[in-house]
């Protein structure tokens, strides 16, 4: 490079800092591509089948000669087994992160934060085969029903799943909150729960926020794990004992089957767009809570 | 009323945060422990060598096993460059106007995409419209858009923890931008940028809903040889002979998790080590 001449080496520069631009602004490309890619693709297919009859259609026979493609039953799945996971997982998630932050030694302390971070390695088609082959018998029989596929044994594990997640950002918001307010309230006599409920938990709640929407994002984009123990039947749920079917496992367990270009196809690319718009905004939602808490 | 003591009231709160940490902690404990208890028995050196027989109720992984590697290796030389350069950028480079927030939003938006439309999207894309076809660069370059955020994210952090003062330092001495970024900087971060870099690693093996239209196959009955074959790979082999084949011996599919829970939480294990042996080196 030094054998190079000034001009030349100018121009090098000038040429790697152009890569690198570039590079910063691939993101930008990925979005937009993928954003009209799926677009394009349904776009086709929404013109031809109303959009009404298409998200609140309560059938879904994609095979049949006169087929029905109504979405509502894998919207409602979906749905379901997303706030089933959640109503397990905040609170103790929350707590999870409460505990790593505030009560535990620093030893404790990494040793957790490193068993959080293996446990949100664990690939998915793992959960999936343990909750399979552990869980699904458990739930049928102590609850007596004619299968553990069941929308309830999707939204234990997917906790499960989500649990990672909400403790590493909740932990990141409440390990920020500054030192003063803690000093502040103990010295005003408050116990340390007392602090940490009335304190803690107010400041760093934008960022506990922000991590429930991520978990919940994550929740929704599952796909392997649902497959394998929410029972795929693609109609609308009564209660939380039925199986389920959610839109990923619709779009992944179709797909395999369809006719490259045909409307079945095309069906499932509106489905995939539907689960783009969802999961834009949970994160963004997401986005803003934890623009609040850096603020602080 | 008796008052209740508040340093003893706190307890029961206190009792609950416990609770909690373990009712997080025992699902982990338990899953590795079933998995090495069941599958372990199964683990010899002809099941990690062989092709799979008898409709993959016997015989090995091997060719699952090289498929995973295969597919990891070159997401890895697309995503690394790309990622680092643009969290370069994004690091040394932006200033704070609308085309960097507009760059934030697309990385937060590619985070949260789920990994079954990511896999939409490289059927309609590199399988499709680019005819690569079913392939393991399709399946690479598939995971390399989906893990982009990632890297972007981590390395990002990585240079963010050189202090500013080290850039002052080299700028004021007359040096330009890319020569203090490539001398003083990067190598400051190489240690943050490795981790955050084998953590990814860790993640892109056990994905299955990306590569489940763009790279994997249900069998294959010869080795992959070029970068335009379809492959087998582990984790979607586990959920093949876990839900679609039936009679699976319960020891082989076990063993298939294991090998796959050893690879992914064996990778993440070295990064951890490695943080915590760079964190007690830092000189800053």
């Amino acid at each position: 490079m030094y054998y190079f001449g000034k001009n030349m080496r100018k121009i090098l520069y000038i040429i790697i800092e152009s890569i690198i631009f570039f590079c910063g602004i691939l993101s930008i490309i990925f979005v937009i591509l993928i954003f009209g890619f799926l677009f394009k693709e349904s776009f086709v297919f929404l013109k031809n089948y109303n959009i009404v009859k298409f998200l609140f259609g309560r059938f879904w026979y994609p095979t049949l000669e006169t087929a029905l493609f109504g979405i509502l039953p894998f919207i409602c799945g979906s749905v379901l087994v997303s706030v089933g996971a959640c109503i397990i997982a905040v609170p103790i998630g929350i707590m999870t992160a409460l505990f790593i932050s505030e009560v535990a030694s620093k030893n404790i302390r990494n040793i957790l934060k490193s068993l959080i971070e293996l446990m949100a390695a664990i690939p998915s088609i793992v959960i999936g085969f343990i909750g399979m082959a552990t869980i699904v018998p458990i739930v049928k029989n102590v609850f007596s029903i004619p299968t553990g596929l069941t929308a309830f044994t999707g939204s234990l594990m997917l906790a499960f799943m989500a649990i990672p997640t909400i403790v590493t950002i909740s932990e990141d918001a409440i390990h920020s909150v500054p030192w003063q307010y803690r000093e502040g309230a103990l010295a005003l006599g408050a116990t340390k729960w007392q602090m940490m409920k009335i304190v803690i938990l107010k400041i760093a709640m934008p960022g506990i926020m922000g991590a429930i929407m991520l978990g919940i994002g994550r929740v929704v984009g599952e796909t392997m794990a649902v497959i394998m123990i929410t029972g795929n039947a693609a109609h609308i749920p009564t209660s939380i004992f039925d199986p389920v079917r959610t839109l990923t496992a619709t779009i992944a367990t179709e797909m395999g089957e369809t006719v490259k270009g045909g409307i079945h196809y095309k069906s499932l690319f509106a489905i995939g767009f539907v689960l783009f718009i969802i999961t834009f905004i949970v994160n963004f939602i997401a986005d803003i809570f934890l623009k609040k808490n850096k603020n602080l | 009323m008796i008052k209740l003591n508040s340093k003893f009231s706190q307890k029961i709160p206190f009792f609950f945060l416990y609770a909690a940490t373990i009712l997080t902690i025992i699902p982990v404990i338990t899953i590795i422990f079933v998995i090495i208890k069941n599958g372990l028995s199964a683990i010899n050196w002809e099941f990690l060598t062989s092709m799979p027989r008898d409709g993959m109720r016997a015989g090995g992984i091997f060719p699952a096993i090289l498929g995973t590697f295969f597919i990891i290796l070159l997401t890895i030389i697309f995503v690394f460059p790309i990622g680092i350069c643009a969290a370069i950028y994004l690091n040394e480079y932006a200033k704070n106007n609308l085309l960097t927030r507009v760059i934030n939003l697309a990385i937060i938006n590619l985070a949260g995409i789920p990994s079954v439309v990511y896999g939409l999207f490289g059927l309609g894309v590199f399988v499709i419209f680019f005819k690569l076809g079913v392939s393991v660069v399709s399946g690479a370059l598939t995971l390399s858009i989906m893990e982009l955020p990632v890297v972007i994210t981590t390395t990002r952090s990585a240079l963010n923890s050189v202090p500013y003062s080290f850039r002052e330092a080299s700028l004021s001495l007359g040096i330009s931008r890319w020569l203090t970024i490539r001398h003083i900087v990067l190598p400051n971060a190489v240690p943050g940028i490795l981790t955050g870099s084998i953590l990814s690693i860790a993640r892109i093996s056990g994905e299955t809903a990306p590569v489940l239209f763009t790279a994997s196959a249900l069998y294959v009955s010869y080795l992959p040889h070029s970068m335009f074959d379809q492959v087998m790979i582990l984790p979607y082999h586990l959920y093949v002979i876990s839900t679609q084949v039936p009679n699976v011996r319960k020891d082989m599919i076990y063993a298939t998790a294991f090998v796959l829970l050893i690879l992914v939480l064996g990778i993440s294990c070295i990064a951890i080590v490695a943080r915590i042996y760079f964190k007690r080196r830092k000189k800053w």
